[in-house]
């Protein structure tokens, strides 16, 4: 489902050339659980970038579903972020002036759905992951956990096929945070590919298949 | 369509200094351009009121040659032109097409009754006049029909002059003393207001063969004359020259104008000057338009992270650029609006303030100033947008 091949990214900071990136190479199958784990600065974000296609590589090919994504135009671009990819961030990124419900709903809004058909699935959506009670709070009237689900609702409203989570239990406490993981697995199971980045070793192990970057390499790989 | 209208409100509310900014730049100036055509247009119509109310189909007649005319032998000799006369103005009556015609003389003297006295212009005029300016008495009757070349002893005073002279008591049928001369008072004209130059109110007019007399000379100040259509004005004026060249020599030494041509002199420069006067405030809102530009720039920085969210989420350039271009357009409309109901509401306070000067705002004015106001909300959101759309989403994703 996912193949990089040989895939470099660079960023010019000053007169330097940090490598983020370096000569790194994967392939992921569809369903698949996968954790990236490593040292602060190894890439780990940037990797998770790519394959969610904000950002391109300097060097090297990323194919998805058989398509070679890295030759997309940014319109082609937008619309499969839009339709086969989902993104949980460490810190939400809700709009804060819009209600939980309007939350999940913008990716509706963007691929162009008729607002009766939107609020139903916003509503089944929401009551799957337990925060349909809160579809009219604004993010700041929610716990963190409450946060992360309705993010997690917004990430998967258009069911993708491939869900990536950076830290997304980085804010949260050791109780909402494994309540997410749950929740994350729990989508796991019925089929998406999820992709995790997380600092926390235990949460780490919980993935079938954990990637460990070092320096912008992925140096090894274990299986639970 | 909706929802993006409705996004970009709640955008807008959740911004609600940067909206008032800009509402207050553009309606500022929206309301300027109409409050200031408003007031252009105002006076221009005022003066042409004014002179409609001169009389209709107005023909004036003054002596001496209208400095366009250039260079004629008797300038050049250093002659003075040739008297207009009353014998001139009877002359002029045979024309068919000549309703009416009105010998007129000025001067000023000492006008008195009693113990009280005061200077006032004095205007010799014929029975023709009250019918030609369209004035109406409030009592008594007009100077009488009859020989122009008669000096009957009697006068029409305005309602001023009237109140200043004779106080409460009656002044119809009483003398008045005008210079070295008494007067009967036969009638007292109706104090309707004022017409360009004449201000009813304060007019002494008698015969215009005693002003002549009186000031003690031959020359008219000017003959004005009604046409009965206005398409023989022309004809008529050209008569008029004719006329009186035949009669004066052979010297074309007499200026004839038509009400019409001083009207649309007066209505060119008063246009140009509404047009500049509005030309110089949409300017001032083009300049808003920076306002603007710097506003939606703030505005696109303070939501980086939006911006990169909803690209993540799938947006496409094209619906970012359309999602702020759409956001100042709201906002122009909004503030063009309401400087609409501003300029509106600032011509009603003038209308209240001057009664006499009808100050609408044109209907170009208005369009002009809405559209005007869109167009560079547009266009100075167009820099804006396209950066939003360049945005990068990791970096607008970082940034907290
Ligand atoms: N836009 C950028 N410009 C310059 N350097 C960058 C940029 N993005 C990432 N880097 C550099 O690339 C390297 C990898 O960064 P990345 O964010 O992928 O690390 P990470 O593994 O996610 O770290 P963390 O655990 O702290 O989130 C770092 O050295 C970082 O400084
Ligand atoms: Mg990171």
């Amino acid at each position: 489902m996912i193949t990089l091949k040989n895939i470099h990214r660079n960023f010019q900071v000053g007169d330097q050339l940090v490598h983020a990136l370096d000569d790194v190479n994967l392939t992921i199958s569809a369903g698949e659980y996968l954790s990236i784990m490593g040292p602060s600065g190894s890439g780990k974000s940037t990797l998770l970038n790519l394959l969610g296609l904000l950002d391109r590589p300097s060097a090297g090919s990323y194919h998805l579903n058989g398509r070679d994504v890295t030759s997309l135009s940014d319109i082609e671009q937008a619309q499969v972020r839009n339709q086969e990819i989902g993104f949980v961030f460490q810190m939400f990124h809700l709009v804060p002036r819009l209600t939980a419900a309007e939350n999940v709903e913008l990716p509706l809004i963007l691929a162009g759905i008729e607002p009766a058909q939107r609020h139903a699935q916003v509503e089944a959506v929401m009551q799957e992951l337990h925060i349909s009670d809160r579809s009219h709070h604004k993010p700041d009237q929610l716990s963190g956990g409450q946060r992360q689900r309705v993010a997690i609702a917004r990430a998967t409203i258009n069911q993708p096929k491939i869900l990536l989570a950076d830290e997304p239990t980085g804010n949260l406490d050791r109780k909402s945070g494994q309540d997410v993981i749950h929740l994350l697995e729990d989508l796991n199971r019925r089929g998406i590919t999820l992709i995790m980045v997380t600092h926390d070793a235990e949460i780490g192990q919980r993935a079938q298949r954990q990637l460990h970057m070092m320096d912008g390499a992925i140096t090894h790989e274990q299986s639970a | 369509m909706r929802d993006l209208i409705h996004f970009c409100w709640g955008a807008l509310r959740g911004f609600p200094s940067r909206t008032l900014l800009m509402l207050l730049a553009m309606s500022i100036g929206v309301s300027s351009v109409i409050i200031l055509t408003s007031l252009g247009e105002g006076a221009r119509r005022y003066v042409i009121n004014e002179f409609a109310s001169l009389g209709t189909n107005l023909l004036i007649i003054f002596p001496g040659r209208s400095e366009t005319a250039g260079i004629n032998p008797s300038t050049m000799m250093g002659e003075t032109p040739r008297d207009l006369t009353l014998g001139d103005a009877q002359a002029l009556t045979r024309h068919r097409n000549v309703r009416r015609i009105a010998p007129i003389n000025v001067g000023s003297a000492d006008v008195s009754h009693g113990s009280r006295s005061r200077e006032v212009v004095i205007l010799g005029a014929s029975h023709e006049l009250l019918a030609l300016r369209h004035w109406e008495l409030s009592q008594g009757r007009f100077l009488p029909k009859g020989d122009l070349d008669r000096a009957t002893p009697v006068t029409v005073i305005g309602s001023k002059i009237r109140d200043e002279l004779f106080g409460a008591k009656q002044a119809l049928g009483e003398w008045l003393r005008i210079g070295d001369r008494r007067f009967r008072v036969i009638g007292i004209l109706a104090s309707e207001g004022r017409s360009i130059g004449v201000d009813v109110q304060e007019t002494v007019i008698i015969p215009v063969a005693s002003a002549q007399q009186m000031f003690n000379t031959s020359s008219l100040f000017r003959i004005l004359i009604e046409v009965k259509s206005r398409e023989a004005m022309e004809p008529v004026k050209q008569f008029v020259i004719d006329t009186l060249q035949h009669r004066h020599q052979g010297e074309k030494d007499i200026t004839a104008i038509t009400q019409d041509a001083v009207l649309a002199t007066f209505d060119r420069i008063l246009s140009a000057l509404t047009y500049a006067v509005g030309g110089i405030a949409a300017i001032s809102l083009a300049v808003a338009g920076i306002l603007i530009m710097n506003v939606m720039l703030v505005a696109v920085s303070q939501r980086t992270s939006e911006i990169g969210l909803l690209k993540a989420l799938g947006a496409t350039p094209n619906q970012i650029i359309t999602l702020i271009l759409t956001e100042a357009v709201m906002l122009s409309a909004l503030g063009a609006t309401l400087g609409v109901a501003l300029g509106e509401l600032g011509s009603l306070l003038i209308r209240n303030a001057f009664p006499d000067i009808p100050a609408y705002a044109p209907g170009w004015a208005i369009i002009t100033a809405v559209s005007v106001a869109l167009i560079t909300g547009l266009l100075f959101s167009l820099l804006p947008a396209r950066q939003a759309a360049r945005l990068d989403p990791v970096q607008a994703l970082l940034k907290h």
